[in-house]
């Protein structure tokens, strides 16, 4: 049910208001929703697909008939449990979850936020609601870096192909490279041969020794180092060969992938020449870690702070507040660190938020909020770890060639970009953007925003954030009844 | 104890999943029947019957599918039932539909 139908919109009466909106139902905003539920708030849950879970729990669609849709997640009875309460809270009005619902944009309207979503799967539908506090748990995307051929049909995103796994029943091919940087390459590594795929290695560029070299962080999360052995366990029982400081350096293929060249890499993450081996496939799934999805949260003027992964996160104090008044954030926005972290973040976010809506008094859920702080802490440590471990070293612009293409919407190739650097003088990615249009493209720069970054080589950009004010498409008309609304 | 694990022949993620999907139906690729599933994504239908393309971009009218899988990427977009810039891999694919290749910005029908 939308909150607010066009003709609503256009007509005098105000947006539906709530006490907290919440947008994003992953598992940081689901955990964020139900626990600011329990302490009696009013929620509106906004979430762009159909069923709550992101990401990480997206299910199969219903029309699948799934019956054992846990055997393609971890965890799944935490989100079942998260699930069947905001069921409850949906049941008795507690919680609004507005699914299909993109959060386009937020405003400060008096003491209020203001949000602007598109509806529908053509996104030709609008809604707009008022909300006196804001919780920010829109997650994260791949972070990806360009190599030749990495545009051929047969190579995906490897989180591109764990979402269509886990959402179509599919596989993009039968015989898949796994290749880039981070912990969630072993997970999509395990999930795709479970489903039936062939996978013969597993390509990290990074190692798993910076690990090695922090017991304590280690040590302070187990839950981590369990997860680690069962993922090699499952790498060892599905004959998937894991190969360390190594790196995709050409795909190939005329129509589709047929095979990649895996190169050694320097600590530099530069490729060792006479190391190329040829491995035959007919796809490759790749991806460099995650990048937090911060459209909003900058929009509203939220501080940023670079990661030990070389990118932005929100800044947060130890409640989850933004440095913006009456806006929290859960989740990967505040850094990558996982599913335990964002289910922790999440119900420490709402329970402060429960205090201040109370104002200020610290309820029955004192002793929780000390234990939940102490476990963000030993998280966040072993994120920034993770961060670091896996962060692309600098050499990483040596895999693209003169013609490989960047910016995969506009096709701006890395000589493009060299060339507005190096002969006509640009000094940071905006430029090198406005003489190229790398960046310019329908994903605004989402897949090589990083990778543009670093070729163009300006240090004091590491780390910055993006700016979109939209963060999402949206059609004219929708926009031009936004602005009409305001005029009334 | 040891635990006897089962394993059929050819996993498939259907059968991981236990899928006992609804009746099935047809759409249509560049002409040719497809074979999809109830709540599959036009990217999920093609991927199923091994189609990785659907597009070729605007300058160079180089082949493209779908790459991030979630929406962000914009590498999916095609034409369905005569509309172009569809993302694949957000749309449920739906009986009777007609899904073509997009060229280019997928406008050049408009010039007609």
């Amino acid at each position: 049910m939308p909150v607010s139908s066009t003709e609503a919109h256009d007509s005098a009466d105000a947006p539906p208001f709530t006490e907290l909106a919440v947008v994003g139902a992953g598992p940081a905003g689901l955990a964020a929703a139900v626990t600011a539920a329990d302490g009696g708030l009013q929620v509106i849950l906004l979430d762009a697909a159909d069923a709550p879970g992101g990401q990480y729990y997206r299910a199969p669609a219903p029309g699948l008939g799934a019956t054992r849709p846990e055997a393609l997640h971890h965890g799944w009875a935490r989100f079942a449990g998260l699930r069947d309460r905001l069921d409850r809270h949906r049941g008795v009005g507690r919680i609004r979850h507005l699914a299909g619902h993109q959060v386009w944009a937020v405003e400060r309207t008096g003491a209020d936020w203001t949000l602007h979503a598109v509806t529908g799967p053509d996104g030709g539908g609008s809604a707009a609601l008022r909300a006196r506090r804001l919780l920010i748990a829109t997650g994260s995307h791949e972070r990806q870096l360009p190599f030749p051929g990495w545009t051929l049909p047969g190579v995906v995103g490897a989180a591109g192909a764990q979402a269509m796994l886990k959402s179509g029943l599919v596989l993009p091919g039968r015989r898949i490279v796994v290749a880039g940087s981070g912990p969630l390459l072993q997970a999509v590594a395990v999930s795709l041969a479970r489903a039936g795929a062939q996978v013969p290695v597993l390509v990290e560029a990074g190692g798993y020794g910076a690990y090695g070299r922090a017991p304590l962080v280690l040590a302070a999360d187990p839950g981590r180092l369990r997860e680690a052995a069962r993922h090699g366990a499952a790498l060892v029982r599905n004959r998937v060969r894991v190969l360390t400081h190594h790196a995709v350096t050409a795909v190939h293929g005329t129509d589709r992938v047929e095979g990649v060249t895996v190169s050694r890499l320097d600590r530099e993450w530069r490729p060792l020449p006479g190391t190329g081996r040829r491995i035959d496939c007919d796809t490759l799934a790749v991806g460099h870690g995650l990048v937090p999805l911060l459209d909003l949260a900058v929009g509203l003027g939220c501080a940023t702070r670079c990661g030990a992964d070389g990118v932005a996160a929100l800044v947060l104090d130890e409640d989850l507040r933004t440095t913006v008044p009456r806006v929290w954030a859960a989740g990967e926005t505040g850094g990558i660190g996982g599913v335990q972290l964002a289910l922790t973040e999440g119900e420490l976010a709402a329970l402060t938020v429960i205090d201040e809506a109370r104002g200020g008094a610290r309820g029955r859920g004192a002793r929780r909020v000390i234990a939940l702080r102490r476990a963000r802490r030993r998280m966040r440590a072993f994120a920034e770890l993770m961060g670091a471990a896996h962060r692309p070293g600098p050499g990483w612009i040596e895999w693209a060639a003169e013609d490989t293409e960047v910016c995969r919407c506009e096709e701006v190739t890395a000589g493009a970009i060299r060339t507005a650097v190096d002969e006509l003088g640009a000094g940071d990615s905006r430029t090198v953007k406005l003489l190229t249009r790398a960046g310019m493209g329908w994903c605004q720069g989402r897949v090589c925003g990083f990778a543009v970054r670093e070729l163009a080589g300006c240090a004091a950009e590491a780390g910055a954030p993006d700016r979109r004010p939209l963060a999402c498409p949206v059609p004219l008309s929708t926009l031009a009844r936004a602005v009409r609304h305001e005029d009334g | 104890m040891i635990r006897i694990r089962r394993r059929t022949a050819a996993r498939t993620p259907a059968g991981v999943a236990g899928a006992e999907p609804g009746p099935g139906f047809e759409i249509t690729f560049d002409g040719s029947p497809v074979h999809a599933l109830p709540g599959q994504s036009v990217a999920a239908v093609l991927w199923a019957a091994s189609v990785l393309s659907w597009r070729t971009t605007r300058v160079n009218g180089e082949p493209r599918g779908a790459f991030c899988g979630i929406g962000s990427c914009f590498d999916c977009l095609v034409t369905v039932n005569g509309l172009p810039g569809r993302r694949a891999c957000l749309l449920p694919a739906r009986p009777g539909d007609v899904v073509t290749t997009q060229e280019g910005d997928g406008h050049a029908g408009l010039l007609h």
